[in-house]
């Protein structure tokens, strides 16, 4: 097993590792403590984001996606919740800065869109005193200057004749438009981080497309760095640069989104996109990822996929197989996945084999 | 058209059967839905939603009919029309060639009993302090089979849904994950044995994988209990996949209908076109630059004049605004008929891109 090795994260891409990186999470676990149980959600997760790239984080349901987002902003109740490793934001250590600190950066240098804006929006006040008040907060302006900056925001999100929206409740507003609002509050201060959680997973197809086509031309033209949650590679396809596969609190593969999306490695990222419905033949069955993700209170010791994998061997269940990288910083966590000239390749490991590696 | 012969023979076999194979399950004729809104002291109406607006379609048997559409035009209040879940206007219902709730037809509990259907929120559907083994046999019960017997078939569902009975019977819904509800939702419906399933979104609160289990797990029952489908949904991959024919409505209107592979290669209506540019690609090299869609569906309330479509259409002219296209005789049409209803589809309708009429082709 000569091959694996840990990916050295700044040398894998040269091009990057002049600049620094903006986000610098290394070693995040994030734990849920409970008298009844203590839920693993997030178990290590390493990674390195420039400035003005996107990162899409994907996973199923429970695969820790949006806690591990949700730590960046210092989200979770602090009396139930431990935080390990280390989170650099720019210069800011979110895990140790001060609580006054963190109220500061939180809507100024990193914002958040969720993904249901009518829950996300305050149902009592209307939308121009909603992006006036983030204003407010943060540059210290008075109402007049958060009202103005708040017209030019929804310009910004191109919302129709902004000044009657200004003065729209939530439930006034379509479903895409409340989406775009809500855009319009996390870019209010702007930010230099951009945490999207499933922003348009509860937007039809029509108005998804609007909303990415958006969000990846303002991300474009403020520089900002993103992270995407989703659990549609569609919706990845379209606005990723780099496409992070999470399953069960870990990034299982990283990479360039190509990489990941047309030549993934990893059994769970091939399962995924086998599974997607997409131009398959009626008739024929889909190739469906049987079970469910496994239960975080008791996570099986060896590769959390293992007991769904077709590929499995007992080599897996032993432990979680470290990373293995190209020269392009694209990694997997497998045991079958191998970096030969340069590039991933994935062969079913053999029981023997694996047995006496 | 060797589908519809092939499920035709099944639907010969079952005992159910009245009509005979060529009388389509559902026919649903002139169908309209207008909720009116209230105001003033007087409670007077002062406008009317017009959600459903006349709308007629079939349904053969044994066939799935995909219905699609953007949010707000029509879909569930459509499909809860068809439940009786609330009163229709305006139109009929056949169900196998009887109509519906007159006195010499098909009374609404034995719909009910035919029709079934699957909601979106898996969640919210399930009573949450029920067992799932007694809401599945809930209905059974009000339609008067024993309880022992109704327990019984209840178990027996549950392992054709792919839940082990002797696991999951006695567990709760909230001690279940989203597809195993969804799963526990579609035994419920077969519960009375129906003939035509509805199924409103219901995948699309899923997760991609459990969406496949599910949808493989719907295409295994239709064979094994010879159902007919009408599944509702926006995401067009899994309307492709899993239908026979399409209708897309927009406003409260069918503006298309037709075979799956025809619509699919060949939409004619500019809406249908939009929409399935809509659907997003897997590939990063493909990316969509522009939304093939601008702006939100119209008011219902005060729907545009003419093609409902015109504002938001890139080929509308004059005629579009003036003139309703339409769609045509849809009960008339056989299943392989592809219709729309665009005025760029019709000839003669006065549209610089209709097709040439006979007339103009021969210089007449």
């Amino acid at each position: 097993m000569n091959q694996i090795q840990t990916p050295d994260l700044t040398l894998a891409e040269p091009a990057r590792a002049k600049a620094a990186p903006f986000v610098k999470v290394r070693d995040l676990k994030v734990k849920f403590v409970s008298r009844e149980a203590t839920v693993q959600a997030v178990n290590g997760v390493s990674f390195d984001l420039a400035r003005g790239e996107v990162l899409c984080v994907i996973g199923e349901s429970g695969s820790g996606k949006s806690v591990m987002m949700r730590s960046l902003l210092r989200l979770h109740p602090k009396k139930r919740s431990v935080i390990e490793g280390s989170m650099l934001v720019g210069d800011n250590e979110i895990t140790t800065v001060s609580d006054k600190k963190m109220t500061e950066l939180r809507g100024s240098t990193i914002s958040m869109i969720f993904q249901e804006p009518m829950t996300a929006l305050d149902p009592l006040y209307t939308i121009g005193d909603q992006i006036a008040e983030t204003v407010m907060r943060h540059q210290k302006v008075d109402r007049d200057a958060g009202m103005k900056r708040a017209l030019e925001l929804l310009e910004l999100v191109r919302v129709p004749s902004p000044e009657r929206r200004l003065k729209a409740y939530p439930h006034e507003l379509s479903g895409g438009l409340r989406q775009r609002a809500m855009i319009a509050v996390a870019l209010s201060c702007n930010p230099s981080l951009l945490l999207a959680d499933e922003p348009t997973t509860a937007l039809d197809a029509s108005v998804q497309i609007q909303v990415l086509v958006l969000l990846r031309k303002l991300q474009r033209e403020l520089g900002m760095s993103m992270i995407f949650v989703t659990h549609d590679l569609g919706v990845a396809a379209q606005i990723a640069d780099k496409v992070a596969v999470m399953y069960a609190g870990r990034m299982i593969e990283y990479g360039e989104a190509r990489d990941v999306l047309v030549n993934p490695q990893h059994p769970y990222t091939k399962a995924m996109l086998a599974s997607t419905v997409k131009d398959q033949h009626k008739g024929e069955a889909l190739e469906a990822i049987a079970g469910t993700p496994p239960d975080l209170r008791a996570l099986p010791p060896g590769c959390s996929f293992a007991p769904r994998c077709k590929f499995a061997v007992d080599a897996c269940r032993a432990a979680m197989p470290e990373p293995v990288s190209d020269a392009r910083g694209h990694y997997a966590r497998c045991i079958g996945v191998e970096s030969t000239g340069g590039a991933l390749r994935f062969a079913a490991p053999k029981p023997e084999l694996a047995l006496a590696g | 058209m060797t589908l519809v012969t092939e499920t035709a023979i099944d639907a010969a076999a079952d005992p159910r059967d009245r009509g005979g194979p060529a009388q389509p399950m559902l026919i649903v004729e002139n169908i309209k839905k207008y909720f009116p809104i209230r105001a003033g002291l007087l409670n007077r109406k002062v406008a009317e939603v017009k959600a459903v607006d006349d709308i007629s379609f079939y349904v053969m048997k044994g066939e799935t009919l995909g219905i699609v559409g953007e949010s707000g035009c029509g879909k569930s209040t459509l499909a809860r029309l068809l439940m009786y879940l609330i009163e229709r206007d305006e139109g009929n219902l056949v169900l196998d060639g009887d109509l519906v709730g007159e006195k010499s037809g098909v009374p609404i509990d034995a719909l009910r009993r035919s029709l079934q259907m699957v909601f979106q929120d898996s969640y919210s559907s399930l009573n949450p302090r029920l067992p799932i083994e007694q809401s599945i046999a809930y209905g059974p019960k009000v339609q008067g089979i024993k309880p022992k017997k109704a327990k019984e078939q209840a178990q027996d569902l549950l392992g054709k849904v792919g839940l082990r009975p002797n696991l999951f019977s006695q567990r709760y819904p909230h001690e279940l994950s989203g597809g195993q509800k969804q799963r526990v939702n579609i035994a419920r419906a077969l519960a009375l044995d129906p003939r035509l399933l509805i199924l409103d979104e219901a995948v699309s609160a899923l997760d991609k994988s459990v969406e496949a289990q599910v949808l493989n797990l719907l295409s295994e029952l239709k064979e094994q209990l010879n159902l007919t489908y009408i599944f509702i949904s926006h995401d067009l991959h899994v309307v492709q996949y899993i239908s026979d024919r399409v209708l897309v409505m927009y406003l409260g209107q069918v503006v298309e209908i037709g075979p799956v592979d025809k619509l699919y290669s060949n939409p004619k209506h500019p809406y249908t076109q939009a929409l399935l540019a809509c659907r997003l690609s897997m590939d990063p090299d493909e990316r969509v630059d522009a939304a093939p869609l601008a702006g939100d569906p119209p008011n219902p309330v005060n729907p545009p004049s003419g093609c409902r479509f015109h504002t938001r259409c890139p080929h509308a002219e004059d005629i579009c605004m003036a003139k309703a296209p339409a769609l045509g005789d849809v009960l008339k049409a056989t299943p392989d008929q592809h219709l729309a209803a665009c005025h760029m589809a019709q000839a003669g309708s006065g549209h610089s891109k209709a097709p040439a009429t006979l007339a103009e082709l021969f210089n007449i």
